[in-house]
C-alpha cells in the first residue's frame, strides 16, 4: 500500500474520481430506469454509450474539426459542444431504440422468461460493439480538443481543478438533476413511476405501457449519449471496445446505490469513481478493478439492496 | 489404468473407422515428407496478429514476408513459393491450433513467427517437436531462447539487448534523474520495464501498471501519479495502442516528462493515437536500423506492394523471409535440410547482418540498438545507443 | 410463413414424440452410433469424408479439443443456470482457478518449484475448486437473480485482474512446461505428446460421458428435485420444507468442479497459461452456449457449447467477396443470439418442463400489449 502516493495528492485523487465517477451515473441512469421499468439488465446499454461517444466525433469531424484541430473562442467551444452533445444524445437514444424493438419487444410480445432476454441483450450488445470495432478498423479514433485539457479553472486547497472536470461535473448534475424532476414532477414521469410499479395495473389505467418503456429507453440513451460527449472531450481518444468495461462499471455503481433508484444512480457513479481512483493511488492501477468488486461485494453482503435501495416506483409519488 | 483407457478408447475410434468402411481409401499427403526433390510449390508461413487489438504490428511484418515472397516469385517465376498467413490475433489460445495447422501442412518449409512472446509460448512446443523451423522476426522475450526449442530463431535482439539500452539512453542522453516506469503487464511490456529499472536504479521515482489489449483507455489515476512525481521521464514498457493514449492523456494534464519506449510503440499507429502534437520528441528505442542506403529500395518496394510505409519489424520479417527463401532456392526441401540450413546461415539483410548463436539468438555482434525519435508527426532515427 | 414455421415445428415435435416413444434398445443404438462418431471424428482418415464440417483455418483435431472443452464447461453452468436457475456470470473463473492451480503446482516457472506431475495436481485443483465455489457461494446466494449476476461477473474479472497483476500468478508471461497427463504407449511414446491432439480430445470426451452420467443421476435425485424446485419458485420451496441455501450452494460446487476440471484438462493440453486466456467474454459464450442450446437440458447444453464453440471457430479462414469471415464472427455470433432468442426462447432442445412453461406463458393474457 502507497499511503504517500495518495496522500500526496489527495485533492487530485478525489476531483479525477470525482469526474469519471460522474460518467459512470449518467451511463447508470439507463441501468437503473430499464431495470425499474422492466426488471432487466440491459446489456446493450454500454453500445449505447459507445454509439453517442463515436457520433460525437464523428459530428466533429463533419463540422471539419479532426483529431488534431484546436477548438478556441467561447463562443464557438460552446456551439461545439452543445452540437457535440446534441449528436451523440441523438444517436445513442436511436440505437436505444433500435435495441429496444428489435432485440426487447418482440420477446415481451411472447411473454418470454427474463434469461431470453438477457441473451438478445448480450447478443445485442456484441454484435453492435463489434460492427463499431470492424468499421473503425479496431484502431483507437482521436477526438478533436474541444476545451483545453490543461485550462486550470481554480485552485482548491492547493489542487488545480481544470474545465473539463468542472464541466463534466456540472453537466453531469444538470441532467440528473433534469431527470429527477422530470421522472418525479412530469406526467410521463407519473406514467413511468406507473409502469415501474406494475407494468399490467397501469396498463389497464389506461397508459401505454409501450410508449413508456420506450421512453424510458430513450432517457436512457440520451443520458449515456451525453456522457459518451464527455467521454471523448476527458479522454480524447476512443476505442470501440471500451464500452463493455465501462458499461460493467456504471452497472456496478448502479447496484451499489440501489438498482432502480436514480439518485442511487448518481451516489453509486460517483462512489464508483472515487474508491477506483484511490485505489489506483493505493494499490497501481491495475488493481483498481479489482478493489472497486470487492467494494460492491463487500456492500451487498451488508445491504442487500444497495445504498439507497431500489424504489424506482415508490419514489414519492 | 490410463494407458488402458487410452487403448480402450482409441479402440472405440478404431472400430469407427472399420465402420465407416471406405476410411483408408483416401490417403492424403498425410505424413511423407514434403514433395519432390525441387522447391517449387513450397510454403512459407506468416505467424502472427492480422486482427485484434495489436494487429498493426502484425500487419506491418506480414507486409514484409509478403514482399519476399512476391520478390523471390518474380525472380523465379518457373517455382513459385506461396505465402500462408496464420492470424493468431496474438492470442497463445489459438496458437496451437495454427501451429498444428501449419505442421499438417507438409508443404511449409518454415515460419516467419510467431510474432509475440506469449504466442510462441504455446506454439514453439509444437514446431520443436515437428522440427519445423521458425524464425521470429519480433518476440523479443529473453527466456524463449532457454526452453531447449530446437527449431526456435530469433532475428532481433531479445530485451536483455534492447531494455539496458534504452536504461542507457535515459541516463546517459536525456540525463533524467527522475524517472517513471510504467508497464502493461504483458510478457513484453514488463520484462523490458525490468530490464530498464535495473539499469537506471535509484533513479526511478515511481513505478505503475496498467491494463494493456485495450482494457483500459482511462489512465488518469497513473497520470496524476506521474505528475506528482515530478519524473523528467517516463517509460513505457508495452504496445503502442495504450502508449497513445497515455501520452495524450499526460499532455493534456500539462506533464512535460519525455516518453521513452520500446519498439512495441515503434508504430505510425502510436501518432495516430497520441496526436501529432502529443507525440512530438517520444523516445521509441528498437533493436533495428533505421532506413539507410543498406536497405536499397526496400521501403519503396514495400510501399508499391502494399500501398503503405513500412512499419516497425517490417525489415526484420523481411529478412527472415528471405532466410528461408534463400534455403528453399538452395534445394533444401525437408524440414530437417531446412532446419540444417538456417542453423548454419550468415548473410546481410536489410536491417542487419545475420548469424544465430547455438540457442537461435541473432549473434550478439550484429545486435544494434537505435534510439528513433518522433518528430513532426513522423519516426525518425535519431542514433544508435552506445553499448555501456 | 407462418406456416412453414409452423411445419418446421410440428416437425421437429414429430421427431420429439418419435424419440420418447422409440423402444428402449433403439434409443441406446442411436446414442452408441453418436458416440462412436464423436470418439472418430477427430481422426483425419473419417474427417475427410465429412466435407465442409472440418474447419479449414485450423487443425480440427485442435478444434475438436476446443470444442470439448466448451462443452464440458456448458454441461457443468447447465447445473447453476440450467437446474438450479442461478445466474452466474463469471463461471469462467473457475475455469480460471482449475487451470491455475494446475500450473502452480506443475510448471517450472511457478514460485513453489513443487514441479508435481499433472495426475497429482489434479485432485487438488478440482478440490480447490469446489472450495473456491462455496467460498464464492456462501456470501453471495443470498442474493437474488440479477444481484448475482453482477456479483459473479465481478468474480470472473477479479480473478482475471488478480492473474493478470500479482507477481505470483505471473500475469500475460504465464507458466510454462506444464506438464501432460501420464500414459506412454507400449514403444515408450507418450500417449499426451505435443503434436497430437487426438489423445486429449478422447479424454475429455471420455469425461464428459461420465460427467453427463453423473450429472443425469445427480438431477433425478432429491438434489435435482429441489433444484428444480428452488428454480420455480424459491420461496415456495423453502415453505416446503427445502433447504434452499444448501442446495443452491450444492449447485455453485458441483458447477465449479467442472469447470475446475475443464481448466486442469486445458493447461494439461496446452503446456502454457497466461491471463490472456482469462477474457471476460468467455463466461458469457459459456452463458450464452447454454441458454441456445436449451437452459435445465444435458443434451441441449451439449449441443449450444459445441455449436458455439464450433461456429466461432469455423468462420476461420472463409473468404467472402475478399474479405476474411473471422474478422466477422462475433458480430455473426451477436446476431445469432438475437434472432435465436427471439424465434426459440426456450433453446435449441429444451428441457421438456420448462417448454410446456413457455407455451403457457405464452397462452397468458399480456395486458396492454
Amino acid at each position: 500500500m502507497n499511503f504517500n502516493a495518495l496522500f500526496s495528492d489527495f485533492g487530485g485523487y478525489t476531483i479525477t474520481g470525482l469526474t469519471v465517477g460522474a460518467i459512470y451515473a449518467l451511463v447508470a441512469l439507463g441501468y437503473t430506469l430499464v431495470y425499474g421499468v422492466l426488471r432487466l439488465i440491459n446489456f446493450a446499454h454500454s453500445e449505447v454509450f459507445i454509439a453517442g461517444a463515436f457520433a460525437a466525433i464523428w459530428g466533429w469531424a463533419a463540422l471539419g474539426l479532426d483529431r488534431d484541430s484546436v477548438a478556441s473562442g467561447f463562443g464557438s467551444i460552446m456551439l461545439y459542444l452543445l452540437v457535440g452533445a446534441l449528436i451523440a444524445a441523438v444517436a445513442s437514444a436511436g440505437t436505444a431504440t433500435v435495441v429496444e424493438r428489435v432485440a426487447y419487444r418482440p420477446l415481451r410480445k411472447r411473454n418470454a422468461p427474463p434469461l431470453a432476454f438477457l441473451i438478445t441483450a448480450i447478443g445485442a450488445s456484441i454484435a453492435i460493439a463489434e460492427a463499431f470495432g470492424i468499421y473503425t478498423r479496431r484502431l483507437p479514433v482521436g477526438a478533436p480538443t474541444i476545451v483545453k485539457p490543461d485550462l486550470v479553472l481554480f485552485e482548491v486547497a492547493g489542487t488545480e481543478v481544470t474545465m473539463v472536470q468542472v464541466l463534466v461535473i456540472v453537466s453531469a448534475l444538470a441532467m440528473m438533476v433534469a431527470l429527477d424532476l422530470f421522472i418525479n414532477r412530469s406526467r410521463i414521469g407519473r406514467g413511468i413511476r406507473a409502469v415501474a410499479q406494475d407494468q399490467n395495473t397501469a396498463a389497464l389505467m389506461g397508459i401505454n405501457k409501450d410508449r413508456i418503456i420506450l421512453v424510458v429507453f430513450i432517457i436512457g440513451g440520451v443520458m449515456a449519449g451525453v456522457a459518451g460527449m464527455l467521454y471523448d472531450i476527458r479522454i480524447g481518444t476512443l476505442t470501440y471496445s471500451v464500452g463493455f468495461l465501462l458499461g460493467l462499471k456504471a452497472f456496478t455503481a448502479a447496484v451499489l446505490g440501489g438498482i432502480g433508484n436514480l439518485r442511487g444512480a448518481l451516489v453509486g457513479g460517483l462512489l464508483l469513481g472515487l474508491v477506483e481512483n484511490y485505489a489506483s493511488a493505493l494499490f497501481g492501477a491495475n488493481w483498481k478493478d479489482l478493489v472497486a468488486f470487492v467494494v460492491l461485494v463487500v456492500l451487498l453482503m451488508f445491504r442487500p439492496t444497495g445504498l439507497l435501495g431500489e424504489s424506482l416506483g415508490r419514489a414519492r409519488a | 489404468m490410463r494407458q488402458k483407457l487410452a487403448r480402450l478408447v482409441g479402440g472405440v475410434a478404431i472400430a469407427a473407422l472399420a465402420l465407416g468402411g471406405t476410411a483408408a481409401c483416401k490417403s492424403d499427403s498425410g505424413t511423407d515428407e514434403a514433395s519432390g526433390g525441387d522447391g517449387c510449390g513450397s510454403k512459407i508461413a506468416f505467424f502472427g496478429a492480422l486482427t485484434g487489438p495489436n494487429a498493426a504490428l502484425g500487419i506491418n511484418m506480414n507486409g514484409g514476408v509478403k514482399l519476399a515472397v512476391d520478390k523471390y516469385n518474380k525472380e523465379n517465376a518457373d517455382c513459385q513459393v506461396t505465402l500462408v498467413p496464420l492470424d493468431s490475433q496474438g492470442n497463445p489460445e489459438q496458437a496451437p491450433g495454427l501451429a498444428q495447422q501449419a505442421i499438417d501442412d507438409t508443404k511449409i518449409l518454415g515460419i516467419v513467427g510467431p510474432a509475440f512472446s506469449g504466442e510462441s509460448e504455446a506454439a514453439n512446443p509444437l514446431f520443436s517437436e515437428a522440427e519445423l523451423v521458425h524464425i521470429t522476426p519480433s518476440a523479443t522475450r529473453p527466456s524463449l531462447a532457454d526452453q531447449g526449442w530446437k527449431t526456435f530463431f530469433r532475428a532481433v535482439g531479445s530485451d536483455f539487448s534492447q531494455g539496458p539500452a534504452a536504461g542507457r539512453y535515459i541516463k546517459d542522453v536525456l540525463k533524467a534523474e527522475k524517472v517513471f516506469v510504467i508497464d502493461d503487464q504483458s510478457a513484453y511490456g514488463a520484462g523490458l520495464a525490468d530490464e530498464v529499472k535495473k539499469v537506471l536504479g535509484a533513479a526511478v521515482v515511481s513505478s505503475d501498471k496498467v491494463q494493456g489489449d485495450g482494457k483500459q483507455n482511462d489512465f488518469s489515476a497513473t497520470v496524476t501519479k506521474v505528475k506528482s512525481s515530478g519524473a523528467t521521464a517516463i517509460f513505457y514498457g508495452g504496445y503502442y495502442q495504450e502508449a497513445g493514449l497515455i501520452r495524450k492523456q499526460l499532455t493534456a494534464a500539462g506533464v512535460t516528462a519525455t516518453l521513452v519506449a520500446g519498439d512495441g510503440v515503434n508504430d505510425a499507429a502510436y501518432i495516430e493515437g497520441a496526436g501529432a502534437a502529443a507525440a512530438e520528441g517520444t523516445i521509441l528505442t528498437c533493436p533495428c536500423q533505421p532506413a539507410t542506403e543498406a536497405r536499397g529500395s526496400f521501403v519503396d518496394d514495400f510501399k508499391a506492394l502494399n500501398g503503405s510505409e513500412p512499419g516497425t519489424y517490417s525489415d526484420t520479417a523481411f529478412d527472415a523471409a528471405n532466410i528461408l527463401l534463400a534455403g528453399i532456392k538452395a534445394g533444401n526441401t525437408t524440414r530437417t535440410k531446412m532446419l540444417e540450413f538456417v542453423k548454419g546461415y550468415s548473410g546481410e539483410g536489410v536491417a542487419a547482418s545475420y548469424k544465430f548463436t547455438e540457442t537461435g539468438e541473432l549473434d550478439p555482434a550484429q545486435v544494434k540498438v537505435w534510439a528513433y525519435k518522433v518528430e513532426g508527426g513522423k519516426v525518425v532515427p535519431d542514433q544508435e545507443v552506445p553499448r555501456s | 410463413m407462418t406456416s412453414v414455421r409452423e411445419w418446421i415445428y410440428s416437425g421437429r415435435h414429430a421427431v420429439g414424440e418419435r424419440w420418447h416413444n422409440a423402444p428402449r434398445w433403439m434409443r441406446w443404438a442411436v446414442i452408441a452410433a453418436v458416440i462412436v462418431f464423436f470418439y472418430a471424428l477427430p481422426n483425419r482418415e473419417f474427417y475427410q469424408w465429412l466435407g465442409p464440417i472440418p474447419t479449414t483455418g485450423s487443425n480440427f483435431g485442435q478444434v475438436l479439443f476446443t470444442i470439448s472443452i466448451y462443452v464440458l464447461l456448458a454441461v457443468g453452468l447447465n447445473i447453476v443456470v440450467g437446474f438450479a436457475g442461478l445466474l452466474d456470470l463469471g463461471y469462467f473463473g473457475f475455469f480460471a482457478v482449475g487451470a491455475y492451480t494446475v500450473a502452480v503446482l506443475t510448471s517450472p516457472s511457478s514460485d513453489l518449484k513443487t514441479l508435481w506431475p499433472w495426475l497429482l495436481a489434479l485432485p487438488v485443483a478440482l478440490v480447490l475448486t469446489m472450495i473456491s465455489g462455496v467460498m464464492l457461494g456462501t456470501p453471495t446466494l443470498r442474493l437474488r437473480g440479477d444481484y448475482l449476476a453482477i456479483v459473479t461477473l465481478g468474480f470472473a474479472e477479479m480473478i482475471r485482474v488478480a492473474a493478470t497483476s500479482s507477481e505470483f500468478l505471473k500475469g500475460q508471461r504465464g507458466f510454462n512446461q506444464i506438464p501432460h497427463p501420464p500414459g506412454s504407449y507400449s514403444d515408450g511414446k507418450p500417449i499426451f505428446g505435443v503434436l497430437d491432439p487426438r489423445p486429449y480430445y478422447w479424454l475429455v470426451l471420455t469425461l464428459i460421458i461420465l460427467v453427463v452420467i453423473g450429472v443425469r443421476n445427480l438431477n433425478r435425485s432429491r438434489v435435482g428435485r429441489a433444484w428444480i424446485s428452488i428454480r420455480e419458485d424459491e420461496d415456495a420451496a423453502q415453505l416446503m420444507g427445502v433447504p434452499t441455501f444448501k442446495f443452491k450452494l450444492w449447485a455453485f460446487a458441483s458447477g465449479a468442479f467442472i469447470g475446475g476440471l475443464a481448466g486442469a484438462l486445458f493447461a494439461g493440453k496446452q503446456n502454457f497459461v497466461s491471463s490472456q486466456n482469462l477474457e471476460l467474454l468467455n463466461s458469457i459464450i459459456i452463458l450464452a452456449a447454454v441458454i441456445l442450446g436449451g437452459s435445465g437440458n444435458i443434451v441441449g447444453a451439449i449441443v449450444g457449447g459445441g455449436l458455439v464453440a464450433y461456429m466461432i471457430e469455423r468462420f476461420r479462414g472463409i473468404e467472402f467477396f475478399g474479405v476474411e469471415l473471422y474478422e466477422y464472427r462475433f458480430m455473426f455470433f451477436g446476431l445469432v443470439l438475437v434472432v435465436m432468442m427471439i424465434f426459440r426462447p426456450q433453446g435449441l432442445i429444451p428441457n421438456r418442463r420448462r417448454a410446456a412453461e413457455f407455451k403457457d406463458r405464452r397462452k397468458e393474457v399480456i395486458v396492454g400489449g
